[in-house]
């Protein structure tokens, strides 16, 4: 799939801010990311940093995903659940432009990060993964050593500058620190799965990105390792917007603020607070599904 | 206790199946195991084919002579191999000049960038290329490549290593792309999408994280495709000339635009001379020969070592 990606040449710094700036007003965000202290005075917690608005999503004639509206708050929780095949994990690729690498994907209706359409002319994808992490269902480290897997996107974003302090900050944030900080040579591919896991999670968090995609986190993964991760997800809370996909319903009502519901056919049927969507759903098939009747 | 329990008529009963099925697969086995055998067979029959007639010329001739020895002429029955080693490196240094970055930049074309239509134009242009008869190119380095050289500014000699090399280079060109894409394409996409998803272009997934993850397979491809330079024979018997030299350091660029002679190339001239078979000249086609596939196995040693060392990294 990732054969056929559309044209990412690689754009000089000044490009890139320069696309931003033509789609919006993401040249305030991009300095606000530089450090994490930065990133926290300028943030507002709870405020909605992601918008979908008739988000429709197509794989050459199969709509995968039909007019979802959502907004997602920052430095919270979202999770998002549904059954199998019900888009929650395309409309989480749809927020970073991952569909972008498959050839038959079409994305209609808009999707604002920061207030600018991600999908708008000149909004470069490389800019806006930059900003926008991603943690994948299974882990996926690279086969390089430990150190050059959590250093590897401050390599490629050009934010060398304290990189061994960086690495160690990723690794201590993703709770991975105290197990691997003598061996950082080793290949990533040595750990377990659950530390594969915490790594991918540090290598995300190293280059700051204001919002964190996690797709499935802990399917992979043991129960220990599971809630190991779960409680790293709560931490994390704590500086990014977190929004992760989940096939547990228990996993989404421990640790989310905000729960969305999709059911099949690619269709958002309830959007809110965790607590409301668990205890009183609106929608009879919200309630089918989180009581376990079906799905 | 089972056995206590039951008796003899009620046991099951699972031995003493057919006879005819047993001897079938004994028969199976027997007709694969051959055909598995054949080329282990083929092999040692060529090394000790080799190796008698090579013993017999090293009766003839001193073996360190033979490897030690700097002039090959034969007809003053000096049989010293080394102008003819350093032909042969010399065309497989300059071919993997040409092969090595032009395969591995069209394996990553086509592995990463190429839209289906591109690959489907792109792949079998290459595959026709792997196709052509060495003799063609070896007529196109001696008619055309030389010519557009010269044209070039170059100082050529009618028949030169440079172009002959240059010619072998493009030979291999698919072999390196070919082999070279299959161990990228082989690279789980879930790697490359870790690199999008932390803000890597295109460029910096492909060079940064699937080749390095693909590594293995385009060092095996490398090995390879040198082997196969070392043994061409037809481009440089054509293109290349028929006189031994020695590869001068003081002066590559002239080693390079003379004639020059590469070990199979002597082989060929042995063997179609007019000398008797006991003459040390056709004896000394086997030495050539045994030396060349020492050379040869080498590098495949070499290619499966470095294969078992990056043997694929991701999982």
């Amino acid at each position: 799939m990732a054969r056929n990606v559309p044209d990412d040449g690689k754009p000089s710094r000044n490009e890139r801010i320069d696309a931003a700036e033509a789609s919006g007003e993401t040249g305030g965000l991009i300095e606000t990311s530089v450090t994490t202290e930065d990133s926290d005075e300028h943030s507002t917690p709870g405020r909605t940093i992601i918008e979908s608005r008739g988000v429709d999503v197509f794989y050459d004639d199969v709509q995968a995903l039909r007019g979802v509206d959502m907004e997602i708050p920052e430095n919270r929780v979202t999770a998002m659940i549904g059954p199998s095949g019900c888009g929650k994990s395309t409309f989480l690729r749809t927020i970073n432009r991952m569909n972008d690498l498959v050839d038959s994907a079409r994305v209609e209706g808009e999707l604002r990060f920061g207030g600018t359409n991600v999908y708008d002319e000149g909004v470069d994808p490389v800019a806006l993964r930059r900003r926008i992490g991603m943690v994948f269902q299974s882990p996926n480290p690279f086969p390089k050593s430990i150190y050059d897997n959590a250093a590897y996107g401050l390599k490629v974003q050009d934010k060398t500058d304290d990189i061994d302090d960086r690495v160690e900050r990723a690794l201590r944030d993703a709770a991975l620190w105290d197990e691997v900080q003598d061996r950082l040579d080793e290949s990533g591919l040595e750990l377990s799965g659950g530390q594969q896991q915490r790594l991918c999670i540090a290598r995300a968090i190293a280059v700051d990105p204001d919002v964190l995609l996690m797709d499935e986190p802990a399917s992979a993964l043991d129960p220990v390792a599971t809630s190991k991760v779960e409680d790293l997800i709560a931490d994390l809370a704590e500086e990014y917007t977190v929004v992760i996909v989940t096939h547990n319903m228990q996993q989404a009502a421990r640790i989310s603020d905000k729960t969305a519901v999709f059911l099949t056919g690619g269709e958002l049927v309830e959007f809110g607070d965790t607590n409301e969507i668990f205890e009183n759903p609106e929608h009879d098939r919200v309630e089918d599904y989180i009581t376990g009747k079906f799905g | 206790m089972d056995d206590q329990i039951r008796t003899e008529s009620t046991r099951l009963q699972l031995t003493g199946g057919e006879r005819s099925r047993v001897a079938r697969e004994r028969v199976y086995r027997l007709v694969l195991f051959l055909c598995a055998a054949l080329s282990v067979v083929v092999t040692v029959t060529i090394v000790v084919a080799l190796a008698v007639d090579a013993v017999e010329f090293f009766g003839m001739v001193d073996p360190v002579d033979f490897f030690t020895g700097t002039t090959w002429v034969t007809a003053r029955d000096q049989f010293g191999v080394l102008p003819l080693v350093t032909g042969t490196l010399l065309v497989t240094a300059v071919s993997a000049l040409v092969a090595i970055p032009i395969g591995v930049a069209s394996a990553i074309y086509l592995s990463e960038y190429a839209s289906p239509r591109a690959r489907s134009v792109l792949k079998p242009g290459l595959e026709i290329l792997a196709g052509i008869p060495t003799v063609v190119y070896g007529y196109l380095a001696l008619i055309y490549l030389t010519d557009f050289l010269r044209g070039l500014g170059l100082d050529l000699g009618t028949f030169n290593v440079l172009s002959a090399s240059i010619m072998v280079g493009i030979m291999i060109i698919p072999m390196v792309s070919s082999l070279s894409e299959d161990a990228m394409s082989a690279v789980p996409d879930s790697l490359r999408e870790a690199g999008y998803g932390l803000g890597a272009t295109k460029y910096e997934v492909s060079t940064g994280i699937v080749v390095p993850a693909a590594l293995s397979g385009i060092f095996s491809s490398f090995i390879l495709a040198l082997s196969r330079a070392i043994g061409e024979t037809m481009i440089v018997v054509m293109a290349m000339g028929l006189r031994p030299r020695m590869f001068d350091l003081t002066d590559p660029v002239g080693s390079l635009a003379e004639s020059g002679q590469t070990m199979t190339s002597a082989m060929v001239q042995a063997v179609t001379s007019d000398v008797g078979a006991a003459s040390p000249t056709y004896k000394s086609m086997f030495a050539l020969g045994l030396t060349l596939f020492a050379i040869t196995f080498a590098m495949n040693l070499l290619s499966n070592a470095i294969a078992a060392r990056h043997r694929e990294e991701y999982q």
